[in-house]
């Protein structure tokens, strides 16, 4: 296990500084942001300054060089538009995300473990047949356009929830979070509703195809002929093996849930750190981006690492077959 | 006709006849074709060309659906902005939103299969090369690889085929790899190679025909998800350029009015966003089903 943990590290460290070149090259060809930064009757001198500042006139290796070193000792630098430190302009914007991304992901098992039992269990009733039907939908629908008909609806049709923002926050450990205000919350509703789609859709048909195949194993059939109640074999014999790949799937779909926050939070004009990546890409603003990114990427390690982790436990026949 | 009488009449008829047990499947494939044939001739049945400033009236600008225009033009979905007809902007996105969508595939394709292939007949340090690349590559979501590259590359209609692309090429890798693995280790494989035939016959000659249907499955799959997500890239400004509006630059348009009650010039681009994405995947997924032996009925 921990020969697993180590090696899963070191590949992670290798892939967070292939990561940090490609992202540093890359970020670098795009635009001057001198061009966008520079008030429009400044001096040449002034410029020039600002370019030493910000260490834009060394060359490339060595501004990579000097933003690796600064980067393990926790200085992401400042960003080129606020002139504050990275770190800062994230962490304020996190908490945002984390709610955000959170309710999708409650959402997502709330709804999409029964519905996909449901399904599963009868799967020829209609019922089931139109949860299936929704699925597909759900999954087909671009995750944007159906935020926008959300908007449509609550919004512009019904005026029952606001569209933008995030509302009311309170304060509490030197965090803003909008969860602790009726405000937030009806802020939160929509926005969770529409990153938790596609993977509620993809829940219940995970689980549905699951609890189908299942049902006709033989120990299930035995559980039945034992005569034990119909609720103890589905919940306890069925579906407890159906969990297994649900979790995988759920702890590797809480990545996607982050990633996808990116289109949500643009649509609903939420200033959480999806929101930020989208302006300062749109800004050219180089230290927010490259931050971002080498973040997102550790987290992914690190989540499918857990992941794994979770999985052989559950699965022992998973044991040893992990890289 | 029954199955015996199928099996008579070749494969490609015993495949249809097993296809077209599903009305869903039919429907989504022809329903395919059709948006594909649209999207061919959008100049010729299209009622205008919506980026022809000539044929546009600015004075029938954010016309609701149902409307007549000045000159007597009738507008079934009303028009945007600019005063053009929401009909023929619609026939002209889905018209972008294919040509991105089959070119990145077309381009993923190759370059994953090939290299698909490449790794599962040489096997050692190429294979396990290849593969952690892809593999690490798909433990991120596509819509986070793509909007890097795009944030790289910049807009673009070359750029958004070549990001799509550079994301879809591991899925096709995969499954090339995983089929071919198994079929290398037959017979014929092994005599095409005591026979000393060159790498690349036995690669696309003898071992490519034979990885072919969970190809066509993944074929079906990443189309409907290169539109949406090419869609989506747009949405956020990273995609193709104002000039070129695929159906989600469309949508993106459409979103500043949606505040104000004018609906339709968001609303039915999605509609048309979101058939396409449906038929698309039903017709994948009656693909995946037959070539799924459990999930065969």
């Amino acid at each position: 296990m921990l020969e697993v943990v180590f090696r899963r590290l070191v590949q992670a460290v290798g892939v967070v500084l292939v990561l940090t070149v490609v992202s540093f090259v890359g970020v670098f060809k795009i635009g001057d942001p001198i061009a966008l930064l520079a008030h429009e009757n400044a001096t040449e001198l002034e410029i020039e300054e600002a370019r030493q500042r910000l260490g834009l006139d060394d060359p490339i290796h060595v501004q990579y060089l000097n933003y690796l070193g600064r980067m393990a000792v926790g200085d992401f630098g400042n960003s080129f538009v606020s002139r504050r430190p990275v770190v800062d302009v994230i962490a304020e914007r996190l908490p945002a995300t984390i709610e955000l991304t959170l309710a999708a992901f409650l959402i997502s098992v709330l709804l999409g473990i029964p519905l996909g039992i449901a399904a599963g269990l009868k799967p020829e009733s209609a019922a089931a047949q139109s949860i299936m039907a929704g699925s597909i939908i759900g999954f087909s629908l671009p995750t944007f356009w159906f935020g926008m008909m959300l908007i449509m609806v609550f919004s512009v049709s019904l005026g029952w929830l606001p569209s933008i923002g995030r509302g009311d926050t309170v304060e509490l450990l030197g965090m803003h979070w909008a969860i602790l205000s009726a405000d937030g919350w009806k802020h939160l509703l929509m926005p969770a509703l529409m990153l938790s789609l596609t993977t509620v859709s993809l829940i219940i048909r995970l689980v549905a195809s699951g609890m189908r195949e299942i049902l006709l194993m033989e120990y299930v059939k035995f559980a039945r002929l034992k005569g034990l109640h119909e609720f103890r074999v589905v919940m306890l014999h069925a579906f407890k093996n159906v969990l297994i790949p649900v979790v995988t799937v759920l702890g590797l779909e809480i990545g996607s849930l982050l990633a996808g926050s990116i289109v949500t939070e643009t649509v609903f004009a939420y200033p959480g750190v999806g929101k930020l990546l989208i302006d300062s890409i749109n800004r050219l603003d180089r230290p927010v981006i490259i931050t971002y990114l080498t973040l997102i990427v550790l987290f992914f390690v690190v989540i499918n690492l857990i992941v794994d982790l979770i999985y052989t436990l559950l699965d022992p026949r998973a044991r040893g077959t992990i890289r | 006709m029954s199955a015996a009488e199928a099996r008579q009449a070749g494969p490609l008829v015993q495949f249809w006849g097993e296809f077209s047990q599903s009305k869903l499947a039919v429907f989504g494939l022809a329903s395919t074709l059709a948006l594909m044939l649209l999207a061919a001739f959008a100049p010729v049945v299209s009622p205008q060309d919506p980026y022809d400033l000539a044929q546009v009236s600015f004075f029938d600008g954010e016309l609701p659906p149902l409307s007549s225009g000045g000159d007597g033009a009738f507008y079934l979905l009303g028009t945007d902005a600019q005063g053009r007809d929401m009909v023929s902007a619609v026939i002209y996105g889905l018209r972008a939103s294919f040509t991105v969508a089959l070119s990145a595939g077309a381009l993923a394709f190759v370059v994953g299969t090939t290299l698909g292939l490449i790794a599962a007949y040489f096997r050692g340090t190429v294979d396990s090369l290849i593969m952690r690349i892809a593999e690490i590559q798909m433990s991120f979501p596509t819509i986070l690889i793509a909007l890097v590259l795009l944030a790289i590359f910049g807009r673009g209609l070359d750029k958004t085929i070549l990001a799509l692309a550079m994301v879809q090429w591991a899925f096709y890798a995969r499954t090339v790899r995983g089929a071919a693995v198994v079929e290398r280790s037959k017979e014929y494989i092994q005599a095409c190679r005591l026979l000393r035939l060159p790498h690349w016959r036995v690669l696309f000659w003898h071992l490519l025909p034979n990885v072919c249907p969970p190809l066509l499955v993944i074929a079906g799959v990443q189309l409907a998800s290169a539109i949406t997500l090419e869609a989506t890239l747009s949405f956020l400004g990273l995609g193709l350029p104002v000039t070129e509006p695929s159906l989600g630059l469309l949508i993106a348009n459409g979103f500043d009015y949606l505040l104000s009650g004018k609906t339709w010039i968001s609303f039915y681009p999605g509609i048309a966003l979101l058939f396409v994405v449906v038929s698309i995947n039903l017709l994948a997924d009656r693909l995946r089903e037959l070539s799924n032996p459990r999930l065969r009925k």
